[in-house]
């Protein structure tokens, strides 16, 4: 189909409309706004230029710690995390099954999470990985691993005291109404 | 949206492409958008203070100063950068380094809220949807590698593959179109996502009272949710006490002082020693190589400019008036130190020695052999600050070899890494 042919057979077309009509079209196909498209021309044209430089001389490698920084969260912390998170559901609702009234799930997740993300951040320095360091800042004791311990053993144990609590409190409220309730309350601390 | 198992020709695969597979029941739009505002303001301020850190280096000086030659029209913000005031530097790298730091929780949060898009079904549903997705794999990759590569940086962990310096600023640039762009298109249903519910009533519900969010176009409601296990006042709290836990092991090594003991996984936690020298060190003489030959007693300093070069030793040097000026060391690290007693030549009194009295750069070159801050520019306005130095003495005693002895520039708000130590030759230039 050549163009001469097209614009004859629709003679009275305004070009502005026939400029309205090729853009809707391209729209239809495109599958967004025109600032869409102008917004992403913008983001890929800038990423562009950064990354020409960014990856001249070492593009394997630089792309391959770029995408696996895409990945890492999505692909492997997180599976990590869920999954120990239902081991640990179904682990703790198999040994009581009372966690609808204290949550016991919680006390468990908060110390974690919270010490994993301390590792998480300052593995290197916990795992005593940086080989620069000590000769660099002249810094000789390694103390970060002791550190980390001892901060996730203090988070856990107030954890653990905060969920005692907790459980306390619980008995003494429900005492009342009956006595299988502290017994079952006593097996869910282990 | 699509609860079904099949949308148009290709059958969904199995597992998290499955609408029921994702089944957390406080996932959903509000919460999505409270971390993704938190990342907007907390990313924009990392973002300026990264540029402003870039033009601390006084790049466009020289190519000494300049880690990332090719930054074309990347550059195009850079200024002189002031001595006024003399924290600027370190105020700037204490508040990037550690606003990182404290950001990863939310960043996480943010991944987590977000995962059912990853699994989209069908993968890309026009054209528009699929360049979308690949500016979101620049967004999280982007935002993976800065704080990766950050991280690990100020660690001295350096597996990465090349310099800090060209990664950091590299990559920060392709995080920020994608970063931008992603604002300006979500920016909108950010704001009605906050609308949807009230913080107050969020903070008032306990998980046995937490209820799904209603079904939202982006599929981020779960299609089965399973029963509350946390809130989301809870899952706020736990993303906030990730913060303030990291703030709590790191922020010491800014703040300096007594706090500096509380920085208990940062690494520059503890002074390396006591006396007018115990002060944190970047790099001990020993690790870059400097010999006591270097800078015994054959030392010189060597001084050039339009007057006749000229040579000093340091007792020579010692016997010239004498300044002080009370200044931090900040590094790029984000660690730095309280305000130590310098005192020695003023840059200013060389220049004029030199015959460079109005000099609109000097030229600092360390006895240190090779590696990329053995040579450095220095600005006019650095120059003529009555506080730079070229210091021989810090808090009433001679520099420790590891703090530049025979003689060392101090400058205000300037890079730890342009004070060169152990210097041995100026050039001032007009």
């Amino acid at each position: 189909m050549n163009l001469p042919a097209l614009l004859r057979r629709r003679p009275r077309l305004h070009p502005v409309q026939r400029v309205r009509q090729l853009t809707s079209r391209l729209l239809r196909w495109y599958g967004a706004h025109p600032l869409h498209l102008l917004a992403m021309a913008c983001c890929f044209a800038l990423a562009g230029y950064a990354a020409v430089e960014l990856l001249t001389g070492r593009t394997l490698a630089v792309a391959l710690w770029f995408i696996g920084a895409a990945l890492l969260h999505d692909l492997v912390l997180l599976p990590v995390y869920a999954g120990a998170d239902l081991g640990a559901q179904a682990l703790l609702s198999e040994q009581g099954g009372r966690t609808r009234t204290v949550p016991v799930i919680n006390h468990l997740r908060v110390p974690t999470a919270l010490s994993g993300l301390l590792l998480l951040v300052w593995f290197p320095l916990i795992l005593n990985l940086s080989k620069p360091y000590t000769g660099d800042t002249t810094l000789n004791e390694h103390p970060y691993l002791g550190r980390w311990l001892l901060i996730t053993a203090a988070l856990y144990a107030a954890s653990l005291v905060l969920l005692a609590l907790r459980l306390l409190r619980h008995r003494r409220r429900s005492r009342p109404a009956g006595p299988r309730v502290p017994g079952s309350a006593g097996r869910t601390r282990t | 949206m699509a609860t079904g198992d099949h949308d148009g020709a290709t059958p969904r695969p199995p597992g998290p492409f499955r609408a029921g597979f994702w089944r957390s029941p406080i996932r959903g739009p509000w919460l999505t958008a409270v971390f993704g505002l938190v990342l907007l303001v907390g990313i924009t301020v990392l973002f300026v203070t990264g540029l402003l850190s870039y033009a601390a280096y006084n790049p466009r000086l020289g190519a000494v100063n300049d880690q990332t030659p090719g930054k074309g029209w990347l550059g195009f913000y850079l200024f002189t950068w002031p001595t006024h005031p003399s924290w600027l530097y370190r105020l700037n790298q204490g508040v990037h380094v550690t606003l990182g730091v404290v950001l990863v929780p939310v960043l996480l949060a943010k991944l987590w809220s977000a995962i059912p898009k990853l699994f989209e079904w069908p993968p890309t549903r026009s054209p528009a949807h699929a360049v979308e997705r690949l500016s979101l794999l620049l967004l999280v990759g982007g935002a993976g590698f800065e704080f990766a590569t950050g991280i690990l940086n100020i660690q001295l962990h350096y597996v990465f593959p090349g310099s800090f310096y060209t990664l950091h600023f590299y990559g920060a640039w392709v995080f920020i179109a994608a970063f931008a762009v992603h604002v300006g298109l979500r920016i909108g249903r950010l704001r009605r996502a906050l609308r949807s519910r009230r913080p107050e009533s969020v903070l008032r519900t306990d998980t046995a009272r937490t209820r799904p969010e209603p079904a939202d176009p982006d599929g981020l409601v779960a299609a089965s949710p399973a029963a509350p296990t946390m809130s989301r006042r809870g899952a706020l709290a736990l993303t906030g006490a990730g913060s303030l836990v990291l703030l709590a092991v790191t922020a010491g090594q800014s703040i300096g002082g007594p706090w500096r003991r509380t920085a208990l996984l940062a690494p520059h936690d503890r002074d390396p020693g006591t006396g007018p020298n115990g002060f944190q060190v970047n790099k001990s003489a020993a690790a870059v190589g400097i010999t006591a030959a270097d800078i015994g007693p054959a030392w010189r300093l060597t001084l050039h400019g339009p007057a006749e070069v000229s040579t000093f030793t340091r007792e020579q040097l010692a016997a010239m008036p004498q300044h002080a000026a009370a200044l931090p060391i900040a590094c790029v690290e984000g660690w730095s130190t309280d305000d130590q007693h310098w005192s020695g030549l003023r840059l200013a009194d060389l220049a004029a020695l030199a015959g460079a009295p109005d000099a609109g750069s000097v030229l600092v070159e360390s006895v240190e052999r090779g590696g990329p801050f053995g040579t450095v520019l220095l600005a006019g306005n650095q120059i003529r600050d009555p506080r730079s130095l070229l210091a021989l003495h810090v808090n009433g005693a001679d520099l420790s070899p590891d703090h530049g002895y025979p003689a060392r520039i101090i400058v205000p708000a300037n890079p730890g890494v342009n004070n060169t130590k152990w210097v041995a030759r100026l050039t001032f230039r007009t």
